[in-house]
């Protein structure tokens, strides 16, 4: 694509009113992420015992938590773990499903019965069941979440690149290139999967909404981001016990996930209305 | 000398149902062979023969031979046939509105024919897009490389997809009703620039089409097919003057003329039969003026006419061999 379509595709997401909130609060919530220590005087595991459980504050925005640490802080670092950890496990689940799929299309036969097989057997798991039992078998942290997510997700990349690429590799261009002597990797890599990437590409932003959620719960049964690195799971988990003493300790990580991903959603909804795909997004579902 | 091109008896079957039926064809360097005949009657399927791209329709060279420059396309399998499609035969396809990859660069989809078959560099292969476009009288050339495929008309697709045939300097160029698509208007421009083009450069044409006028015009030889079998392969002088069969005197009868009373311009009553539902005999005889009960019973041998090129009808006035 070029960069004027780029620019008219962004132009046209930014006019629906739901796309362009949605744009802004993602807009923040990234940037936040990434420049993190520059935004807050505290650090994120600085425990001052003393004003544990303080309410919001002029000098801590969100309240502090069981331990004294700024709420607001440990929303920002946490902001970073649940982001990253989303975003690079779907990168990992679309490069992977994407070639599983598309090569399970293009070549047919066998490769592409056991591939079908496996995905429909894992897309008929809850994604949170398979990652439970993947991060049981990695282990808990970082590493372990972005693994398990990536494999949770995996079925529906490979499910929607498949029936896009079955559909486009009968289309004439197709056989016109087979027709001048291009090779399978050629006709594959440079011509089927750059016509079924917009659909991938969309489905896989919206997936990271989900992504976050998961990794939010696998925090909050201890399974994610490892103490003292904040995640807005884990800051929920603790929360949970103190619900009544101090309810802003859940509250906030808590509304942080729900507005996050509802932003995405709208965003993504925009993204498809812009793009004009929302037929191919649903043939793979 | 062999000609470049030959095919001998060749059967095509898809599933069990025999469409192509004992094809020969000869076609040499500088020449322009026209296959002509109604659709449903073998004509992509014989270009898709010689391609070895009949795996793409679920169909299958079940006898004969197709020899190319003295190989066997028939035998020498897929990945040498790869490394000659496009190298050594260039395709045109039919429907150049779909026949391009929406979204890459006009001036990407050529050079990497060039690329790919003679080896060029990125630079180098532009440079000999920018020419061939320019051949193909394609104005600015270069912002033209720089577009998308919806930015351009039919008839400049059609024009690129003629580009990317020849990028690969073939010898053979085979195509498929290149001009079915497009408006009358540009019709005749395409046909002269890939006849002009071809004879230019010395390749061997295989123009497939159901215009018997274009084939007046530019042909040198032409085969006409009827129900996957040849009917007649002749010089087209002579087929025009006197032809030989009852099937390429009406397909000439169905070209419109100057001077024509009006209501006087015929079709041919009926329609080609389905395959596997062929009639016994000769399969032109339900729909043939001349029809006797020997054509009903018995398949008519191709024979060779005296002044030059074949003929399979039983009434056709040819050297009894």
């Amino acid at each position: 694509m070029t960069l004027s379509r780029h620019l008219t595709v962004l132009r046209t997401i930014l006019r629906r009113p739901g796309g362009a909130i949605a744009g802004a609060w993602l807009a923040c919530v990234v940037l936040a992420a990434l420049f993190a220590p520059l935004l807050t005087p505290y650090a994120y595991d600085a425990q001052v015992l003393k004003e544990a459980f303080q309410p919001s504050s002029a000098s801590h925005l969100l309240g502090t938590d069981e331990f004294g640490r700024d709420l607001l802080t440990r929303l920002i670092y946490g902001a970073r773990t649940s982001l990253s950890v989303s975003s690079i496990s779907i990168l990992i689940s679309v490069v992977c499903g994407m070639t599983l799929g598309a090569a399970a299309g293009y070549f047919g036969g066998s490769f592409d019965r056991m591939v079908t097989t496996v995905v429909d057997l894992s897309w008929s798991f809850p994604e949170i069941l398979i990652a439970l039992m993947l991060v049981a078998i990695i282990g808990p942290g970082t590493s372990g979440t972005m693994a398990a997510i990536a494999v949770a997700y995996l079925a529906q990349f490979a499910r929607l690149t498949r029936a896009q690429i079955m559909t486009l590799k009968s289309e004439t261009f197709i056989e016109a290139a087979q027709s001048l002597g291009a090779s399978h990797g050629h006709i594959l890599f440079r011509h089927l999967v750059p016509n079924a990437l917009a659909p991938v590409l969309v489905s896989a932003m919206l997936a990271t909404g989900d992504a976050i959620i998961l990794e939010a719960t696998l925090g909050f049964f201890g399974l994610g981001a490892q103490p003292p690195l904040p995640s807005w799971g884990s800051m929920m988990s603790s929360g949970s016990a103190l619900l009544f003493k101090a309810p802003w300790i859940i509250i906030f990580p808590g509304l942080a996930v729900a507005v996050t991903v509802v932003a995405i959603n709208l965003f993504g909804d925009a993204l498809i209305a812009a793009l004009d795909i929302k037929d191919q997004v649903r043939r793979g579902k | 000398m062999t000609p470049l091109l030959r095919l001998t008896d060749v059967c095509v079957d898809i599933g069990r149902k025999r469409l192509l039926d004992g094809i020969g064809l000869t076609l040499d360097r500088g020449q322009v062979l026209g296959l002509v005949g109604e659709s449903g009657s073998g004509k992509s399927l014989t270009a898709l023969a010689i391609a070895g791209l009949l795996p793409l329709i679920g169909g299958k060279v079940t006898g004969g031979a197709i020899h190319f420059d003295g190989m066997d396309l028939t035998a020498i399998g897929e990945a040498r046939l790869r490394s000659l499609r496009g190298k050594r035969f260039g395709f045109v396809m039919q429907n150049p509105m779909t026949a391009l990859d929406a979204v890459q660069r006009i001036g990407e989809q050529i050079d990497i024919v060039s690329r790919l078959h003679l080896g060029l560099s990125a630079q180098a292969a532009r440079l000999r897009t920018l020419d061939l476009m320019a051949q193909l009288r394609i104005a600015e050339p270069s912002a033209v490389a720089e577009a998308y495929p919806h930015q351009l008309s039919g008839g400049m697709k059609q024009r690129i997809v003629i580009a990317m045939a020849l990028a690969g300097d073939p010898e053979l160029i085979i195509a498929d009703e290149p001009t079915t698509a497009l408006d009358v208007t540009v019709q005749a421009q395409i046909i002269q620039i890939l006849t002009r083009l071809s004879r230019d450069r010395g390749l061997a044409l295989l123009l497939i089409t159901h215009d018997m006028g274009v084939v007046a015009q530019v042909c040198d030889r032409v085969a006409v097919l009827y129900a996957g079998r040849i009917a007649e392969e002749r010089a087209v002088e002579p087929i025009f003057e006197a032809p030989s069969h009852p099937y390429t005197a009406a397909l000439i009868g169905c070209i419109p003329r100057d001077g024509m009373a009006p209501g006087s311009l015929h079709g041919i009553p009926g329609a080609v039969p389905v395959s596997g539902r062929y009639p016994s005999g000769c399969r032109f005889n339900p729909r043939c003026t001349h029809a006797a009960d020997l054509c009903r019973q018995e398949r008519p041998a191709l024979r060779a006419l005296p002044s030059g090129g074949s003929v399979a009808c039983h009434f056709a006035k040819a050297e009894t061999s």
